[in-house]
């Protein structure tokens, strides 16, 4: 599809939008990005090289957390000479965030649990930031009052009213009770378990993760058998591990290993038998981190531009661009490429990639939709009071965040970030279902699904915007997570060292900081470049 | 039709009447759910109100149903007077409980007295209908027809009740609207029923008589419900007005006038000086110089008022929430009065802002002396207001020998709150000295006053108090034994306890 062809197609798409009479919603709004025809322009495309192909010493393809992670560790170390591309118009990937008079709100992810002592990379990150503020006599970090979510947290919608927490404890039977105990009995034992290394088994990021075989053996089954195996049926409890699978992996019990669902509650245990760490969150969600970021490339990072090829030229490699914003090619010669993009896109740009790594098929995205609501006031209710997170229990979507919440502004206009993951089994058909709804489409949804908590929402509604995210966050599914070929690859391909959260089969902040940081340590070794380990 | 309907008598508008029934089904239920919702309103439990009202109005309607066989004659002239019983009774009944429930001690007397007769007179409706068109109907169709009616009727009042009447009108409109239609239902029998009735000029005179009561109790309704809260409130209300944040209430009676926001009270003019003079006294008896000074909340101007006795005083900055509040307390002349128009005084300036957001994204020249003032911590948006974090900031906006006073509820009634409010102030960095005194509207009082450096108690006050003398002042800063400190959590933005034990401790007096 050549652009000329695109933007008539869009302008077409646009057209019976215009001529509706009675517009099915009282306020308007956008369907953003991420640009998918631009993204798909990709695979089919024959791109001539450029007149010339600049100097660098390191290319980063992918200004998403890690890429920005991996440009913060290069100029961190002093080696200046990179340049980051970033097809989409802002950086950020799934931690962008956006800001209109209201309030900064994120376009995806919008928290991380506070690090442990152990994980030094986000430590440094937080540090810099000012959020990490010294620490207690016992060595735990202590973090900034402000960014750690006020009370209350959590919320959760059913039988007509709102209730404190996720768990519904109102009404539940003493079997409920006992196989909640159970569930968490059972993850305070993992959350204890250190291999012959002294390693845990879970952990974030995950490569401090224990590689044993009876940890690994989770790995085999779904969460729901492994669920199944222990008689936990509980309907309450299933509600709210699926919960988390869909939170966490775009996906199901069903679809989940159990070595994820595990993960998503021990990995944030302070230790056995105490709470699970506290989350750490700004207006802006997790942009708040691509603000700080970016810092590092500066006048490095390119917006709107498009890697389409990269190819080996003796010792170097060679890449050519499409820069969007001003219609040219570009090219770069460089002695080595981070790329910072999902696998898909490395089979279509990478020269003689896809045939050998096969293995990069087998990763699945799951894709999301997220909505921000922009409210000129908050609905009158009853119940338990608005709190950060506002979930929907008879709901497919996740409910909503308020991006208002830790700015303190408990009066006058907000903005609700909604979510819902698209978890069916088959990744491609969700992808379909997602692509073909139009902006109306994508109102319906959001407003249907939360007319029973807020039957009233419309009349305080005033703008509505919505991201269609075709690959928002690889599914951790059974058997993926500890396939060694899986593992294999983030292993350098020639001299393109590769980063990306899906590369761990787990959608994290820490995730994509974790593969920047070791993509870009290893390019530093390769290019002789010393320096201990941020890891 | 197989059999001949006998035409002795003139015929009845008899599918007219079908929809009388439609009409007073739907005024019997209504009555019912107002009865159940009022009692559910004030008495809570509403599982226990509406079974017990149901109840009792089912069974009441059987009495009236068994009643019925004891009227024989002129059943049309009865069936008039029950509609307009019946409008009465039922039409009148919302105001008659609120009046029970504000003026006497036996409201639940009152309560099944009223829904017993309404039940009783609206079990009578039906049988002597039937009665009178069983002449001119079949008994199977007569039967049909009428339970036909009555039960849709009864569908169509519990639809009207939630989805449109209890939000539009209220519980008072609607059961004087009711009992208005049940009387036109009345009026409109006469016509219907003429041909039984004979001469109608008189009962169609007490009809519109009965209408025109109703009528006018409707147009009296809104003063009616300020009347209600004014029972609840034990005095009478001068003013009154739902802000975007809060209902502020103020009423007045014996000698004095106080300030209720959302039903709590706030102050009473009768002792408002003991609490105002403690929260800004002692903070001046150390800084006596104090030339720039915050307050936060206290939009009633009081504190403001303390505060400007002090002539060092050169500049003062009032954050209170919400406008409707220092409006009221700069125009409204009771309040005006009382806080001697601090709020107009040229060093005053007004700011209406969340306090907390209002520190976290301004800045601007240090305060010398900062009192904190807001209602107690019953709500999360309240409770973030007494965090480790809120007094970090305000400590940003505090000059090095900077003071600040905290109202910080009562340490008798919630001892862990008010030690929880210190506990909190000190996390924060701040040095404490907590105090209280005997407000006698509220009880015992507590506040904590602080500093970023080490200080001792004041032991002189601005003299001509009428409350504070400097012996008075430091005998504040003894806690005896039952409100002496106890270990407690600090009150973080993430983990909000103060609000948790707040409303544990309070629980226990209400």
């Amino acid at each position: 599809m050549k652009r000329r062809d695109f933007l008539a197609a869009t302008a077409a798409s646009a057209l019976p939008l215009a001529c509706r009479r009675k517009p099915e919603f009282s306020f308007p709004g956008e369907l953003m990005g991420p640009d998918l025809p631009l993204g798909h322009w990709v695979r089919g495309g024959i791109f001539p090289d450029p007149g010339c192909f600049e100097p660098v010493s390191v290319l980063i393809v992918g200004g998403g957390v890690a890429g920005l992670s991996a440009a913060w560790r290069l100029a961190g170390a002093g080696l200046d000479d990179f340049q980051v591309l970033e097809l989409e118009a802002a950086p950020g990937g799934t931690s962008r965030s956006a800001q209109n008079h209201v309030s900064p709100y994120p376009w995806a992810a919008h928290y991380l649990p506070v690090p442990d002592r152990g994980n030094h990379a986000v430590l440094r990150l937080l540090k810099e930031c000012g959020v990490l503020e010294g620490f207690n006599a016992k060595g735990d970090p202590l973090f900034a009052e402000e960014a750690t979510v006020r009370a209350p947290e959590e919320r959760l919608f059913a039988y007509g009213q709102w209730w404190e927490g996720l768990y519904l404890r109102a009404g539940s039977s003493t079997e409920d009770e006992r196989q909640y105990h159970t569930f968490f009995a059972e993850v305070d034992r993992w959350a204890a378990f250190k291999d012959t290394k002294g390693r845990p088994a879970f952990s974030i990021p995950r490569s401090r993760c224990s590689d044993a075989p009876e940890a690994r053996a989770l790995d085999s089954l779904s969460f729901a058998t492994w669920l199944e195996a222990r008689g936990l049926d509980s309907p309450r409890l299933r509600w709210l591990l699926d919960y988390a699978c869909r939170d966490d992996y775009g996906s199901r019990l069903e679809t989940t290993s159990a070595w994820a669902g595990l993960f998503y509650f021990a990995a944030r245990k302070q230790g056995p038998g105490e709470d699970s760490r506290p989350l750490l969150t700004w207006p802006q969600g997790n942009g708040f981190f691509i603000d700080h970021l970016r810092q590092a490339s500066g006048e490095r990072l390119h917006c709107g531009v498009m890697a389409t090829a990269i190819r080996p030229d003796g010792k170097d490699l060679l890449v050519t661009a499409w820069d969007v914003p001003n219609q040219r090619r570009l090219g770069f010669r460089a002695q080595r490429v981070i790329f910072a993009g999902p696998q898909h896109v490395a089979r279509h740009v990478i020269e003689g990639f896809s045939a050998a790594r096969p293995a990069s098929t087998r990763i699945r995205n799951a894709p999301w939709l997220v909505a921000n609501l922009t409210l000129r006031a908050r609905p009158p209710e009853a119940g338990f009071p608005l709190a950060w997170d506002n979930v929907l229990r008879d709901s497919e979507a996740l409910g909503y965040v308020v991006a208002t919440h830790q700015s303190l502004r408990d009066h006058g206009p907000t903005i609700w970030t909604w979510y819902r993951p698209f978890a069916g089994p088959d990744c491609d058909a969700e992808r379909a279902r997602l692509r073909a709804m139009d902006w109306p489409a994508c109102a319906r949804m959001v407003m249907d699904d939360l007319r029973p908590a807020h039957p009233d929402l419309e009349k305080l509604v005033t703008r509505l915007d919505v991201m269609r995210w075709g690959h928002a966050m690889v599914r951790p599914a059974p058997g993926l997570l500890w396939d060694p070929e899986f593992l294999a690859l983030t292993l350098p391909f020639g001299g393109i060292h590769f980063a990306h959260t899906e590369l761990s089969g787990l959608a994290l902040f820490e995730e994509a900081q974790d593969h920047g940081l070791r993509a870009a340590e290893e390019v530093l070794a390769a290019l002789s470049h010393g320096g201990g380990s941020w890891r | 039709m197989s059999e001949p309907i006998e035409q002795s008598q003139p015929a009845l508008k008899a599918p007219l009447l079908f929809i009388s029934v439609l009409l007073i089904a739907s005024c019997g239920l209504i009555y019912e759910l107002v009865a159940g919702t009022l009692s559910s309103y004030l008495l809570g439990d509403s599982v226990t109100q509406f079974s017990t009202v149901i109840g009792v109005y089912l069974s009441a309607m059987g009495l009236g149903s068994w009643l019925s066989k004891f009227l024989n004659r002129g059943l049309a002239r009865r069936f008039v007077d029950l509609e307009l019983a019946v409008a009465l009774v039922g039409g009148f009944s919302a105001p008659i409980l609120f009046q029970a429930f504000a003026h006497t001690h036996a409201f639940r007397v009152v309560l099944y007295s009223v829904v017993m007769a309404v039940g009783t007179l609206v079990g009578l409706e039906i049988p002597i209908l039937m009665r009178i068109l069983k002449d001119q109907v079949r008994f199977k169709d007569l039967v049909a027809g009428v339970l036909t009616l009555d039960y849709i009727g009864a569908l169509f009042a519990s639809l009207l009740f939630p989805l449109l009447l209890m939000p539009k009108l209220g519980l008072v409109r609607t059961s004087l609207l009711f009992g208005l239609l049940n009387a036109a239902v009345g009026l409109w029998s006469t016509h219907l029923l003429k041909s039984q009735l004979g001469v109608t000029t008189w009962i169609r005179f007490r009809c519109l008589a009965v209408m025109a009561l109703l009528a006018l109790g409707l147009a009296f309704a809104g003063k009616f419900t300020l009347a209600v809260e004014e029972e609840i409130f034990a005095d009478e209300i001068v003013y009154a007005r739902d802000s975007d944040y809060q209902r502020i209430v103020l009423t007045r009676g014996r000698g004095s006038f106080q300030l209720f926001l959302n039903g709590n009270l706030q102050f009473s003019s009768a002792d408002e000086y003991r609490y105002h003079e403690a929260l800004v006294h002692p903070a001046f008896g150390l800084r006596p110089d104090a030339k720039r000074v915050l307050v936060c909340g206290g939009g009633d101007g009081l504190a403001v008022r303390e505060v400007l006795k002090h002539p060092s005083v050169q500049e003062v900055v009032l954050v209170d929430l919400d406008p409707a509040m220092t409006d009221m307390a700069s125009k409204q002349p009771m309040v005006r009065l009382l806080n001697g128009a601090a709020l107009d005084d040229p060093r005053v300036k007004v700011i209406n802002a969340d306090a907390m957001v209002w520190l976290q994204e301004t800045s601007g020249a240090p305060f010398d002396l900062a009192f904190v003032d807001f209602p107690d911590p019953n709500t999360y948006a309240l409770g973030k207001l007494y965090t480790s974090r809120f007094y970090r900031l305000l400590q940003r906006r505090l000059t090095e020998d900077g003071m600040i006073t905290v109202q910080s509820t009562s340490p008798l009634m919630a001892r862990q709150s008010f030690w929880c409010i210190t506990a909190t102030m000190e996390a924060s960095g701040l040095k404490v000295r907590p105090f209280h005194l005997a407000v006698p509207s509220f009880g015992v009082w507590g506040f904590a006053l602080a500093s970023k450096h080490d200080f001792e108690v004041p032991s002189r006050v601005l003299p001509g108090l009428r409350h504070l003398s400097d012996e008075a002042t430091a005998a504040m800063f003894a806690f005896p034994k039952d409100m002496d400190r106890v270990p407690t959590e600090v009150n973080r933005l993430d983990n909000q306890v103060l609000v948790h034990l707040y409303a544990r401790e309070w629980r226990r007096w209400s």
